[in-house]
């Protein structure tokens, strides 16, 4: 691989930059691999950096069928954070979080990762209590967190309407400030490379069309490109693992929803943090090129269309419009959905099934994106040693046969 | 945007209207207390989730608040009816163009079909 830094910048230039090498290769797919990884988002391409990288598996294919990254992880809006309630959700997304913090140095790729800081806002006495009740849980956690009054959020956002008479008077927030965000699609792309540099095999356009079971036991895959052998499988498809379950004939408590996020016209820069609003369904951030990046609650009806309803935008924007006046006339200029697998406990599943070798990485919902790092890492570590992580344990689906789920409806809300 | 037609009310209406709540023809284990694990778990938690074809229950919360069935296409979103509680789809994951006979099944059976069972 070839290294990037100031000093190959200026070399380039010298050969007016027509000389880069291509960020990874576009291999011929091999008739069998250690492991498989179905599905080439940002937590695939994690977890087969990783299991090259720290866990010695280099035989790794990822099977995407149509392009990196062209899901979710380039369809979110970007939001980092680990401020969730539970012990088990606060190490999974804290374990993520300190793996950005690094993630750049590490992948020598510039993720943009921005700790910026993020805004939760309060709006009723009951969204202060619970907010109070989060920060105290992530601070036993060792993860930072502050409470703040309506004076701490109009300090560090002075264009809020913060005042009594607010359609959506903020009593408060919590605050994170080590949250913040990062660009989705260097992510993808940042582990793509990486993880081809250590010898992984990147296969786009090979769609996975069904799983080769004998005696319970995974032995492969079949594909539009042939059959693929591997005793090891693990499908990280989002919106589509209900499918790809259902070929293995197994069924997952997941729903698959629209949801949208738009972006609008590039303005001068005035929102430096990340605000979000459960209450309302509204979030917002504003990219470095200067567009505000705003995001919205799901569509309430199962849906695999990729786009989402516009009734959502309009509530979303009254949304954001009364808690910022001063973005009444800012014209927006894409809006665009992905298909998010919710799980009746807002928390993912990462576990074994009943197919011996086979596992599955999903249920993120609508809060992914700020997990890639983290779920790759501790989903590395369960397929190498063939024993789930301890990270990663308490999201087996076997909780929703047992009882033992992790309820984070209030830090998940709708955000991200 | 949809337009649904609500059974009770016969008109169409706008989405606004209603709202979506879930799965339909999810039958309530007769015996709870009868039940294993694995059932109740299967009862509360897992749905049908197909590409294709889903039979879905919806309320129409500021009209006449009655709940109904709607089978709608999860890729094209297409509404292919909406039939009154305790009525059975036409249109189901075998008869793609309509026309199962799925009325006149015992109840029973029906929840039986794939793309109808729970």
């Amino acid at each position: 691989m070839q290294r990037y830094s100031g000093f190959g910048l200026v070399k380039h230039a010298l050969s007016h930059h027509e000389n880069w090498q291509r960020q990874w290769r576009n291999p011929v797919p091999k008739k069998q691999y250690d492991v498989i990884i179905v599905g080439g988002g940002g937590h695939g391409l994690a977890t087969a950096y990783y299991l090259a990288k720290e866990f010695g598996v280099k035989n790794v294919a990822v099977i995407e069928k149509g392009w990196l990254g062209g899901g979710n992880t380039a369809r979110n809006t970007t939001i980092v954070r680990s401020n969730y309630l539970w012990d088990e959700a606060a190490a999974l997304y804290e374990h993520s979080m300190k793996l950005w913090e690094g993630l750049s140095q590490d992948l020598n790729y510039n993720v943009m990762f921005s700790q910026r800081g993020v805004l939760n806002l309060g709006h009723t006495l009951q969204d202060m209590r619970d907010i109070q009740r989060r920060v105290n849980a992530n601070r036993l956690n060792g993860i930072d967190g502050e409470v703040l009054d309506a004076k701490g959020v109009q300090a560090l956002v002075p264009i809020m309407d913060c005042s009594k008479n607010a359609r959506y008077p903020v009593l408060g927030a919590s605050w994170q400030p080590r949250a913040g965000v990062a660009r989705h699609d260097a992510v993808a792309w940042g582990f793509a490379r990486a993880a081809d540099a250590h010898g992984v095999d990147i296969l786009q356009q090979t769609e996975v069309t069904g799983f080769k079971i004998r005696d319970g036991q995974i032995h492969g895959v079949h594909t539009n490109r042939g059959d693929i052998e591997a005793k090891t499988v693990g499908c990280v498809t989002a919106g589509n693992s209900g499918v790809l379950a259902k070929m293995a004939g197994i069924k997952l408590p997941l729903e698959s929803h629209p949801l949208q996020a738009l972006v609008s016209e590039p303005i001068k820069p005035v929102l430096d943090t990340v605000v979000m609003s459960n209450h309302v369904h509204g979030y917002i951030s504003q990219s470095d090129k200067g567009d505000l990046v705003i995001g919205a609650g799901i569509d309430g009806y199962n849906g695999y269309g990729q786009r989402g309803s516009y009734p959502t935008i309009e509530h979303t924007l009254q949304a954001i419009v009364e808690m910022f006046p001063i973005f009444s006339r800012v014209r927006m200029n894409r809006q665009w959905g992905g298909i998010v697998d919710t799980c009746p406990d807002a928390c993912p599943i990462l576990s074994k099934t009943r197919v011996k070798g086979l596992y599955f990485n999903c249920g993120w919902g609508t809060g992914g994106f700020k997990a890639t790092p983290g779920s790759g890492h501790v989903f590395a570590a369960s397929l190498a040693k063939g024993e789930m992580h301890s990270i990663a344990a308490p999201f087996s689906i076997d909780r929703f046969h047992t009882g033992a789920l992790v309820d984070e409806h209030g830090a998940a809300g709708v955000a991200h | 945007m949809f337009n649904i037609h609500c059974p009770y009310c016969g008109e169409l209406r706008e989405e606004e209207e209603f709202h979506p709540k879930g799965q339909a023809h999810i039958a309530r284990p007769a015996d709870p207390a009868a039940c294993t694990d694995e059932e109740w778990g299967d009862y509360l938690f897992f749905r049908d989730n197909p590409r294709g074809i889903h039979h879905e229950l919806w309320v129409h919360a500021v009209g006449c608040r009655k709940f109904f069935n709607i089978t709608r296409h999860t890729v094209s979103y297409e509404i292919l009816e909406t039939y009154k509680m305790g009525e059975q789809p036409s249109f189901t994951a075998e008869y793609p163009q309509g026309g199962s006979d799925a009325a006149a099944m015992h109840p029973a059976q029906v929840a039986q079909q794939a793309g109808v069972h729970a």
